[in-house]
């Protein structure tokens, strides 16, 4: 075997430039799609950090129905008292999980004393919230970041903020329905500014736990979502089937599920986002695949071409034919190593130049987002796979014409 | 015993509708060390005879042996591992292979067809590069020596793997005169030396004044002449 890929090798630098001018093709095939992979998958965690870590969670526990009606946030849809106990005892026997946070959402009229507009809530409680989205303090563009929020306070929506004209450390009045129809209404302090985001609940303001409560005179315990983080994103899958194993017998009186869960991916809309950016490098797979194809392709039926009168007398002198075609096919798989392998180290060493110049995007209202390239072992394995096995495969319909040739007539060739 | 034995050897190609039959029912037996050659105008039959004999073409019928094996039926995989085995090639254009070093071209069949060790190998082809006069030239490639250099190296090749049979066709026809007969005292030097048979195709009219045996080929059929004059072995 190693006679055979000497012999091929002395052959792929017989035509220096072709093998070249190939292996270029190859390794750029390869750099654009280690960079696409890198660079989008960079892109999509991030995204996915802001996304889950400033707002959502990664999984949020709500009454069976209450996200296909939360445009109206409705009350009688919350999780009651024992039904908050069923969903702490399951939390607590699941390990992955780092912290959830117990919201009340709801929509109230806000007030500065001169204009009213309605606003979106969500009334959590700071301790949890922070550790539920870390990122969440970093929306605040104005007012004080540390603890979040106290009771008698609001971070009132940006667009809120500069449509209703109000300061950080004005004075509203937030006047809400119970959900059994009485009006209630509460003074609160602008304690900052949230930043809107894109996505569901991206542009909600919020207040403590307990001013919702008594701004809604709610006694009991009661709750519209737990939202929850794990400790590692990649045991979503995992976390997700057991909350929903634990969960879904849960059944109310008329046998109806109690609860449902969803993973922030069928919550927010930027999924889909994510799924295109999955097609996309998909794609550039494909034409990495079309690319090494059609030259690996193009190159071997040239050197069988050429090489027809060696051929022919290697074959005389009883080289046998599965030689031949292993001769031809190494010839392709070192040409498709050679593009690879320059191809993976440009790869590498350009995401290790993006890493240090610390290359910044805005994206949506979110400027200065930092983008940190990085592409795992498993990616890199599965392209110089594919590049390999590809160039392998152009290769065989060459190679198998040169093992089939009539010696005589392979002689003969001029 | 006869190192090629044809009984009533046929070989038919078929264009289309039209059947040329290009060896008409030979027969013909050559001995173990032989200076031998074929004969004849273009077209008369003399490459195809070689081929058939260098197990490079099946005959259509009749009977063919060659170093004591029946050969008419071999199909492609055995009749490459005999070629292998047994035959040598020295062709008109020397087919060295060019990204090989002249050592290199040599230690072919031994590396490639046969699988010889290492060292044993490295042995035999100095021994043959020496035998053809050519031991400090291995490492230059065919594109640095002469023609007449490449068909030593093309002797060296064909002889290195102690094969009973020498298949040489037109040897002679791209070197100069002088350079001609160099090759020609080589491989009948070879042939004393290793007592290898060298058959040739020729019209190279020295190449004939060298053998001990001739068959003229005509139209498809063969005539044997003994050489006088022709070059003895032993």
């Amino acid at each position: 075997m190693g006679n055979i890929f000497k012999l091929a090798l002395r052959n792929l630098f017989r035509y220096k430039r072709r093998t070249l001018l190939t292996s270029m093709l190859i390794t750029l095939g390869v750099v654009a799609v280690l960079l696409f992979i890198s660079i989008s998958g960079s892109f999509k965690s991030l995204m996915v950090g802001q996304i889950t870590d400033s707002m959502l969670g990664h999984i949020q526990i709500h009454k069976k129905g209450y996200l296909a009606s939360i445009d109206s946030l409705p009350l009688n849809r919350n999780l009651t008292g024992k039904q908050i106990d069923k969903v702490i005892q399951v939390l607590a026997d699941e390990e992955a999980i780092e912290s959830y946070s117990m919201r009340i959402k709801l929509g109230a009229m806000f007030s500065n004393f001169a204009e009213t507009t309605n606003i979106r809530l969500n009334a959590v409680t700071p301790v949890d919230e922070m550790q539920t989205a870390p990122l969440l303090t970093e929306r605040i563009l104005e007012g004080e970041k540390t603890g979040l929020i106290k009771a008698g306070e609001i971070l009132i929506p940006e667009l809120i903020s500069k449509g209703m004209k109000v300061k950080v450390g004005d004075g509203i009045v937030l006047v809400a329905n119970n959900k059994d129809g009485s009006v209630n209404g509460q003074n609160f302090l602008v304690r900052g500014i949230l930043e809107g985001i894109s996505g569901p609940g991206g542009r909600d303001g919020m207040i403590h736990i307990d001013d919702a409560k008594s701004l809604l005179r709610i006694d009991a315990a009661e709750v519209s979502e737990v939202a929850i983080r794990l400790k590692n994103i990649d045991q979503l899958p995992a976390v997700f089937a057991s909350l929903q194993e634990k969960l879904a017998p849960v059944k109310n009186q008329q046998g109806q599920p109690v609860f449902e869960v969803h993973t922030w991916e069928s919550i927010s809309p930027f999924f889909n986002i994510a799924k295109m950016i999955d097609l996309m490098t998909f794609f550039i797979k494909i034409m990495l695949v079309a690319i090494v194809l059609v030259s690996i392709m193009n190159v071997m039926i040239m050197a069988v071409y050429e090489r027809i009168n060696e051929i022919g007398t290697i074959s005389a002198m009883g080289t046998l034919p599965n030689k031949i075609l292993g001769l031809f096919v190494v010839e392709g798989f070192l040409m498709g190593v050679l593009g690879t392998v320059i191809g993976t180290v440009i790869s590498l060493a350009s995401i290790a130049i993006m890493n240090a110049t610390q290359i910044s995007f805005d994206f949506g209202r979110q400027t200065g987002l930092l983008l940190s390239p990085t592409i795992g072992a498993a990616d890199v394995i599965v392209v110089v796979l594919i590049v390999i096995a590809i160039a392998v495969i152009a290769s065989l319909q060459p190679a198998w014409k040169a093992s089939k040739m009539d010696p005589i007539t392979a002689l003969k060739h001029v | 015993m006869s190192v090629i034995v044809a009984e009533q050897l046929i070989k038919t190609y078929v264009s289309g509708d039209i059947q040329v039959e290009a060896i008409r029912g030979v027969d013909f037996s050559i001995e173990p060390a032989s200076f031998v050659s074929f004969i004849g105008p273009s077209g008369s039959g003399k490459s195809t005879l070689l081929n058939m004999i260098g197990c490079l073409d099946p005959p259509t019928s009749g009977k063919l042996q060659v170093a004591g094996q029946e050969v008419t039926n071999l199909n492609r995989q055995d009749a490459a591992r005999f070629r292998g085995e047994n035959i040598g090639f020295v062709f008109q254009d020397f087919n060295l292979i060019p990204v090989l070093t002249v050592f290199e071209n040599v230690e072919y069949p031994l590396q490639m067809v046969q699988n010889w060790p290492k060292e044993k190998r490295k042995k035999r082809v100095q021994e043959m590069l020496e035998a053809v006069g050519m031991a400090d030239q291995g490492y230059k490639y065919p594109s640095q020596i002469s023609g007449g250099q490449k068909q030593r190296v093309a002797v060296a090749r064909a002889l290195v793997t102690n094969a009973k049979l020498v298949l040489a066709d037109e040897p002679t026809a791209n070197l100069d005169r002088d350079t001609a007969n160099m090759v020609i005292d080589l491989m009948k030097k070879m042939r004393d030396e290793f007592q290898t048979t060298f058959v040739f195709s020729t019209h190279d009219q020295r190449i004939v004044d060298n053998v001990e045996i001739t068959f003229a080929l005509e139209d498809g059929t063969l005539h044997r002449q003994k050489n006088p004059t022709g070059g003895h072995h032993g």
